[in-house]
């Protein structure tokens, strides 16, 4: 089953066409990987899934696009609704300016959520779930701060993790980190596709390669492939594509 | 070469920083000099002095209790006024002197008020209350200012005090909530084009001299407030805050508007990528993240409230008597700049209003290290 289905998508920055003609679907429990060189559209693509651009004004978006068969760009669709069932982790790991603890139980106290007990498991269980929770235990009322670049990466994955959304869409959740940190993650995205579906932009093929179930390949805009990750890493259609993979441009 | 001239203008730096530094301390080190020899100062008019009999067992009286005297108040004491006229059908100037003993060691319970040059020193019977000066306990607690009543001046600074207070809180107590209000409205709300010609409205308002705002408060404000709760004269403690407040929103508003959009986008997309709604992020993310710049907001406008003189000198009927919110009252900013030219320079009075100055910078620097320590929690909290 699909749980994503972008029909024909086309995103402008005020004049500027970012995404052309999009067209996609990725299956529930599957992980998807966008690659493509820099400013071709995979931020863009990731954030109108959970309406983020809507942030950005003087902005336009036509086609269509499904999650769980709601058209999420509906007139009557529910954005803060959406946005606890697409949870998101950003480029840059972007902590709030408080404690480890209140920075992943932040997405339940905001959705009216008060049992102590309750949040409290939680914020144990979406740390553990994010493989940080040995490193932080001891600390949870420190300031987010005070952690690593790798370490509040993973909390802003607890952080998403906690309000248990049905997609995750990781936006480079490891372009800032060292090899040892980016195979935590890579191994928290290989245990997390059982409970979601994972939508990953990233600049780094083997990654795509190691962890992905599907990848769709941008360029300028377009999306020129969309297959098997398998096939498109040994066997692709594009010579675009082909070229990309290979390293001759991007 | 680069190196020298880099050193130069660094030290060039650290002197300026260092003198200007060094001036502010100067400054205030002058008002407390000049404010503190107050409390050395008689605490009768100048040129005069008190006597009495020398078995009364009596060393001090405070200013309060002599006007008390001198106005019959008290029981128990017979207060005595020199009257040169009335001496002289009777006396040579010379005799003065000796005429005012007689009268002083005859009356037990007198109370004399004398020129120095005819006080009847040593002589038997009469005592001079020489130690009678201004005390602290009378300044600060007294309830009445009337610095040129004879022969005590009245300096109780509480009523002006209390009306600095009074008007200047009531006035942040209105600015604050619509100040930031207006800021959140400006940094989270409004559309661009709204936001890019509001937000310089507001500035230049900032701008604007502070004897305008008193003729519109005088003009406008001070027949509503008299309409509006029905009072016999508009020019209350009230109509005061009500300019004071119009006239520190500006300054609430454009900083604390600056702290919230300095809150990174980063910070309010993580909010909403959770799921929380435009309310929440401001006020668990955005409030929270800007709250020392509102705070140095809200500081900066009772800074401007507290000093400001003109407007309150001009709206709040200037009378220096306990304070009440629909009643006139007197600040000390507007003591001191109604009253310093004509007292005279280096006498009692002029001292008072120094130590006013002294009062006022305690005051402004209490409620700055205040906002400073509030703050400093809120931002730990959010931690
Ligand atoms: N807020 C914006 N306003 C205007 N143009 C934008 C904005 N954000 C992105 N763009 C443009 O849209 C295009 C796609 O940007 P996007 O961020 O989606 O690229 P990307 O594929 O994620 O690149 P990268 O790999 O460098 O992150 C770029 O050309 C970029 O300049
Ligand atoms: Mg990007």
């Amino acid at each position: 089953m699909n749980i994503i289905e972008a029909q024909d998508i086309n995103f402008y920055y005020g004049d500027f066409h970012a995404l052309k003609n999009v067209s996609l679907n990725v299956a529930k429990n599957s992980v998807t990987a966008f690659i493509g060189p820099s400013g071709c559209g995979k931020s863009t693509f990731l954030r109108l899934l959970n309406r983020m651009n809507d942030l950005i004004p003087d902005t336009k978006l036509t086609g269509k696009c499904l999650i769980n068969q709601e058209d999420i760009y509906a007139k009557k669709a529910d954005v803060d609704a959406l946005r606890k069932k697409v949870g998101m982790v950003f480029q840059k790991p972007n902590p709030f300016p408080k404690s480890i603890f209140e920075n992943v139980a932040y997405g339940l106290r905001v959705n009216g959520i008060k049992g102590k007990d309750f949040i409290q498991n939680r914020v144990e269980e979406s740390l553990k779930g994010a493989a940080l929770w040995e490193e932080v235990k001891d600390k949870l009322g420190r300031s987010a701060y005070d952690l690593s670049g790798g370490q509040q990466q993973r909390l802003c994955i607890a952080r998403a993790l906690a309000i248990k959304p049905d997609i995750l869409l990781m936006d480079e959740p490891a372009s800032a980190l060292d090899p040892i940190s980016t195979s935590k993650i890579e191994d928290l995205i290989y245990t997390l596709k059982t409970e979601y579906t994972i939508v990953i932009v990233t600049h780094n093929m083997q990654q795509a390669a190691r962890v992905s179930d599907t990848t769709g390949f941008f360029m300028l805009g377009e999306l020129i492939e969309f297959s098997d990750t398998k096939k498109m890493f040994l066997n692709p259609d594009k010579e675009q594509t082909q070229n990309y993979i290979t390293g001759r441009f991007g | 070469m680069r190196r020298a001239i880099e050193r130069g203008i660094e030290m060039i730096f650290a002197a300026s920083g260092m003198v200007t530094t060094v001036v502010i301390l100067l400054i205030v080190a002058f008002l407390f000099k000049e404010g503190f020899g107050l409390f050395k100062s008689p605490a009768v008019e100048k040129g005069y002095a008190l006597c009495v009999n020398a078995d009364n067992p009596v060393e001090f009286i405070s200013a309060a209790d002599i006007k008390k005297i001198f106005n019959e108040e008290i029981e128990g004491w017979v207060p005595y006024r020199f009257d040169g006229d009335e001496l002289s059908e009777k006396y040579e100037e010379e005799q003065f002197a000796g005429r005012l003993g007689e009268i002083i060691a005859e009356t037990p319970k007198i109370l004399a008020f004398i020129p120095e040059e005819y006080l009847p020193r040593n002589v038997k019977g009469v005592k001079i209350l020489s130690g009678n000066t201004v005390i602290p306990k009378d300044f600060f607690l007294g309830k009445e200012w009337i610095p040129t009543a004879t022969p005590a001046p009245q300096f109780g600074v509480l009523p002006l005090i209390l009306g600095t207070l009074l008007v200047s809180l009531v006035a942040i107590f209105i600015a604050t909530p619509l100040g930031i209000g207006v800021a959140i409205y400006l940094s989270e709300l409004a559309q661009g084009r709204v936001r890019d010609i509001l937000k310089p409205a507001i500035e230049l308002l900032a701008g604007i001299p502070s004897v305008v705002y008193g003729f519109f408060g005088l003009v406008v404000l001070v027949p509503i407030v008299q309409r509006t709760f029905n009072l016999s004269v508009g020019e209350t403690a009230f109509t005061g805050s009500i300019i004071l407040a119009i006239m520190a929103l500006p300054t609430i508003i454009t900083v604390a508007e600056d702290a919230m959009r300095s809150t990174p986008r980063a910070m309010r997309e993580a909010s909403l990528a959770l799921g929380a709604t435009h309310w929440q992020t401001i006020y668990k993310v955005v409030i929270p993240y800007s709250i020392s710049g509102i705070s140095a907001a809200i500081v900066l406008g009772i800074g401007r409230a507290i000093g400001e003189t003109m407007v309150v000198l001009m709206v709040t009927g200037n009378a220096a008597k306990m304070p009440s919110l629909f009643d006139a009252v007197r600040t000390i900013p507007a003591t001191i700049a109604a009253e310093l030219g004509e007292a005279p320079f280096g006498g009692v009075h002029y001292q008072a209003l120094f130590v006013l100055g002294c009062v006022l910078f305690v005051i402004t620097l209490f409620i700055s290290i205040t906002a400073e320590l509030i703050s400093k929690r809120q931002h730990n909290k959010g931690l």
